[in-house]
């Protein structure tokens, strides 16, 4: 094995810039992906410099934190069922059956990806607030309160059933429908079709999306901590409000570990059990079939309660829209500019400093997440699954425990970096770089290694090869990549929330601010700026993407 | 400037990462001269892919050197070996039209855009690929695909040409037009060039020489004559066409005894009398009659193959044999259980060393 490793060093020696680079990404994926959670770990266990699990035991012994744990997974148990339910009757309903208006209700299903996290949270307290639309203009109620475990599973729902629709599209996309057409050929009703044949096979895929809603559930900060109140504890906001609250480092942390096991786990089982466990019936033949086995009635059925949650999703951000042109909410229902005008005078910095953050991230983010996944799948170095599985790590991490590892990993020499923009753009690289790495990889992996060779043979170095080659024919994932690069940094608060600073602040931590000081208005017309942003960006990168390779489609599809 | 090959003890073992390992390639000795072409020939999994995947640099030798005229270039990694290959699949840049990919390599040297303009148009117009220079390669078919790889090759003037299968994806009548245009390309350009393939029809017809490769290791290396009429080992003579291989037994005086008749085979002539011999007797190479011949038979089987009929004959005390009976249209069909008479052409019977 040592012989094997020295053998393949001295073939990436043959090309100094590749093996450079890669010393770089590695040592850049220890100090910002493994040393902050190191630093959590340690702080966990160590209070004034000795060891002691005196944090784990206070917090098993105090009511708060084991109601805050208890709750945590509750919530992300419950919302992973519902929305895996909403999101695949959605997937259903929108890749099998015959229905009008199929692209409009994809579009709107897959609205909540691309807005702050807070955007269900501001909608839900507009309608079932204390003040509420709903609950106080029209059923009258005084003594009703969203806050607790309903309101957090409300809008978390709302929030992820998007990403479990978009795993289960692709899981049904892929099931190939002339399955269906043979189990109904030799005799099964389709009663018996569905629960013997289509629902097994997208069993893993309905496990794979629950275990992802499950982590994202866990890991969400913004919606507890507007919607939870003091009653409901749950642990992402009690780890924020024990370092800030209390300045508690040690307690953070320790909380912290406890929030990244559970996900931790569930990413364990996502990755290396069920993603083994993936039926992909593609027989390189056209399926785009329509599913034979829903009767009428419950095909309507079914496209009714899509269309529910679409008017839902479509009802929130018009709840938003009309809420950031409105006076006060509640009282005052008389339109006007005033929060956008705050936004764009008082908020100005924030605005700014987001863009120029996003702006930063964005590009750094995708291309080094499509140069790992490059190296990754095309070039054989010891310690390549420890890369792989490093970069990808962040996906699963809490950014809650990022935030707090951060803070613990640079606040001092050699890494000081506390309060600078440099804090912020690493952490979303680091954070954001995953989904590109591996739509990368899954692109990579489709396309035959020789057209890579055939660069090389004719002259071209590894990084030539990469740039003039890789890189325009795994164009889609690279696009992918900068999308969500691009809206996560604008959307994202866990993390952020403990590295913004005087100088660099950020529009999300701006929107909590409004929230927690009762200004909804101006948190709507923040949310409003984000989502318009985040849509033109989306344009602009599209478009360039398209330009600079002219054959996207063409290569997607080969 | 094209070079000779040397090719000195090469070995290539593959380690898995459980520790257990492969020889796919083992001791392999070879010299191709200057501007020849030379096929590696094998049934699949012999290891000459990998031989050739050596040689481009893209697999690093266990063992051996090889040398590209004086210059040892194990170490050099394949962006600067000069060599040009062929892939199987094309591997035909799917981004960039057929200009662009044949450009490819003269624009990373950083040519002048008139003398890249000049060159790349000379071969597109040599490769028959002129009207096509502004087409992206999804609008080609495989036999235009694989005129664009060849022509990207063509226009470095590379030092060594390298051919992977080249033609494995093309339908029959193609890979024929093909092979004939790739040989007189070939010559034309004077370029060394290493061919592998597991066709030996195709190898017959391109090669200055021909490598036989079985299990890793050379089995026998010659002109295709040579390897056809005087196969090394029965795996050769097995893998370059159809053969019966005949227990005989020699006289004296250069003949063989084959189910107690005679057979005039001056090859055996330096053989020890009584001595046992395996023959390699081709099937075209037998003559068929109802009536007259050496030897005695009864037809099994009868195949109707267009231009020949095959027959699966019994023959009395030798063994079943494969006959091809030409021009079947003017002489008529023979049916299952006929007896027939066998004589085979001594010139073209082989004895095995």
């Amino acid at each position: 094995m040592a012989r094997n490793a020295r053998t393949e060093l001295r073939l990436l020696a043959r090309d100094p810039v590749l093996l450079v680079l890669l010393v770089l990404i590695a040592a850049s994926v220890a100090i910002f992906v493994v040393y902050p959670l190191v630093r959590v770990l340690l702080a966990s266990v160590q209070v004034d410099g000795s060891w002691t699990l005196e944090g784990y035991g206070e917090l098993a012994g105090r009511r708060l934190y084991r109601n805050a744990l208890v709750n945590s997974l509750g919530v992300g148990a419950v919302v992973g069922v519902v929305s895996v339910a909403v999101g695949y009757v959605c997937a259903f309903v929108l890749t099998r059956l015959d229905v009008p208006g199929k692209t409009l209700l994809h579009y709107i299903t897959m609205l909540p990806i691309v807005s702050p996290p807070f955007v269900s949270a501001v909608s839900i307290l507009f309608l079932f607030g204390f003040n509420g639309l709903v609950t106080r203009q029209i059923l009258g109620l005084s003594d009703f309160s969203i806050y607790g475990f309903h309101g957090v599973v409300l809008s978390q729902v709302f929030t992820f059933a998007p990403i479990a629709y978009l795993s289960l599209r692709g899981v049904l996309a892929s099931l190939s429908p002339t399955l269906e057409d043979a189990a109904l050929n030799i005799g099964a009703s389709r009663w018996q079709t569905f629960w013997k044949v289509s629902f097994p096979l997208s069993l893993p895929g309905i496990a794979s999306a629950f275990l992802v809603v499950f982590i994202e559930s866990m890991a969400d900060f913004g919606n507890p901590l507007v919607l939870a109140g003091a009653a409901f504890p749950m642990l992402a906001p009690q780890a924020y409000l024990e370092i800030t609250g209390s300045f508690n480092l040690s307690r953070g942390a320790t909380l912290a570990i406890v929030l990244l096991i559970p996900s931790m786990t569930a990413f364990a089982i996502q990755r290396y059990y069920l993603a083994k466990r993936q039926y992909i019936t593609v027989t390189g033949k056209p399926t785009a079939s329509t599913s034979k086995i829903v009767s009428d009635p419950v095909k309507w059925l079914l496209y009714g309660l899509v269309l529910f949650f679409a008017l839902l999703v479509a009802a929130f951000y018009a709840v938003i829209l009309v809420g950031a042109f409105t006076k006060v909410w509640g009282f005052n229902y008389a339109p006007t500019l005033a929060h956008f005008i705050y936004v764009f005078q008082v908020g100005l910095n924030s605005v700014v400093d987001t863009l120029i953050v996003a702006l930063v991230s964005t590009p750094v983010s995708g291309l080094l997440g499509m140069l790992v996944a490059f190296l990754v799948v095309r070039r054989v170095f010891p310690g390549r699954t420890a890369l792989e599985f490093g970069s990808i790590l962040s996906f699963a991490v809490p950014g809650t425990v990022v935030g707090i590892g951060y803070i613990l990993a640079f606040n001092t020499p050699p890494f000081l970096l506390t309060g600078t923009l440099a804090i912020l753009v690493l952490c979303f690289v680091f954070r954001y770089m995953p989904v590109g790495i591996q739509s990368g990889i899954a692109v990579l992996r489709q396309i035959d290694p020789s057209i890579e060779e055939a660069a090389q043979n004719l002259g071209a170095s590894s990084l030539t090869t990469f740039r003039k080659v890789t890189l325009p024919l795994i164009a889609p994932a690279f696009f992918s990549g900068l999308v969500y690069a691009f809206v996560r940094a604008m959307t994202a608060i866990s993390a952020a929330i403990f590295l913004v600073s005087a100088n660099w602040n950020l529009m999300t931590v701006q929107i909590l601010n409004q929230v927690g000081s009762g200004r909804l208005g101006v948190a709507a017309a923040f949310s409003i700026v984000v989502i318009v942003i985040v849509l033109i960006a989306i344009g602009i990168i599209s478009l360039l993407v398209g330009r600079w390779s002219r054959h996207t489609s063409m290569v997607r599809f080969q | 400037m094209t070079d000779s090959i040397r090719i000195v003890g090469v070995e290539k073992v593959f380690t898995a990462p459980d520790g257990s390992s492969v020889a796919a390639v083992k001791n392999v000795n070879l010299e191709i001269a200057a501007g020849k072409l030379v096929t590696l020939l094998g049934p699949s999994g012999c290891g000459k892919t990998t031989l050739l995947r050596m040689i481009a640099g893209f697999e690093e030798p266990t063992a051996g050197d090889i040398f590209f005229g004086e210059k040892r270039i194990n170490d050099e990694p394949p962006n600067k070996r000069d060599t040009a290959m062929v892939f199987q699949s094309y591997a035909v840049f799917p981004h960039l039209d057929v200009f662009e990919n044949v450009a490819f390599g003269l624009r990373l040297r950083k040519l002048p855009k008139a003398e890249i303009g000049e060159r790349v148009g000379r071969v597109l117009d040599q490769t028959g690929l002129g009207p096509y220079a502004r087409r992206s390669p999804n609008q080609l078919s495989g036999g235009q695909q694989q005129r664009v790889a060849l022509a990207r090759c063509l226009v470095m003037e590379p030092r060594v040409l390298l051919f992977d299968e080249p033609l494995s994806n093309l339908d029959a009548k193609l890979r024929e037009q093909m092979r004939v245009e790739i040989r007189e390309l070939q010559q034309r350009f004077g370029i060394t060039s290493i061919y592998v393939t597991h066709d030996q029809v195709e190898a017959m017809s391109i090669s200055d020489e021909i490598v036989v490769m079985n299990a890793g290791a050379v089995e026998q290396a010659g002109t295709p004559r040579t390897i056809c009429a005087r196969p090394a080992t029965r795996c050769v003579a097995d893998f370059v066409g159809k053969a019966n291989f005949v227990e005989a037994t020699v006289s004296a005086g250069g003949a063989v005894e084959i189910a107690g008749r005679e057979l005039k085979l001056p090859a055996t002539a330096g053989r020890q009398a009584g001595a046992k011999v395996t023959l390699v007797v081709r099937p075209e190479a037998v003559r068929i009659d109802a009536k007259d011949g050496l030897l005695s038979g009864t037809v099994k089987r009868a195949m109707f193959l267009g231009s020949v009929v095959e027959y699966l004959v019994a023959v009395d005390g030798a063994g079943d044999w494969l006959v091809d009976h030409p021009n079947p249209a003017e002489t008529g069909l023979l049916k299952v259980g006929d007896t027939v008479r066998l004589t085979p052409s001594p010139a073209s019977v082989h004895a095995l060393p």
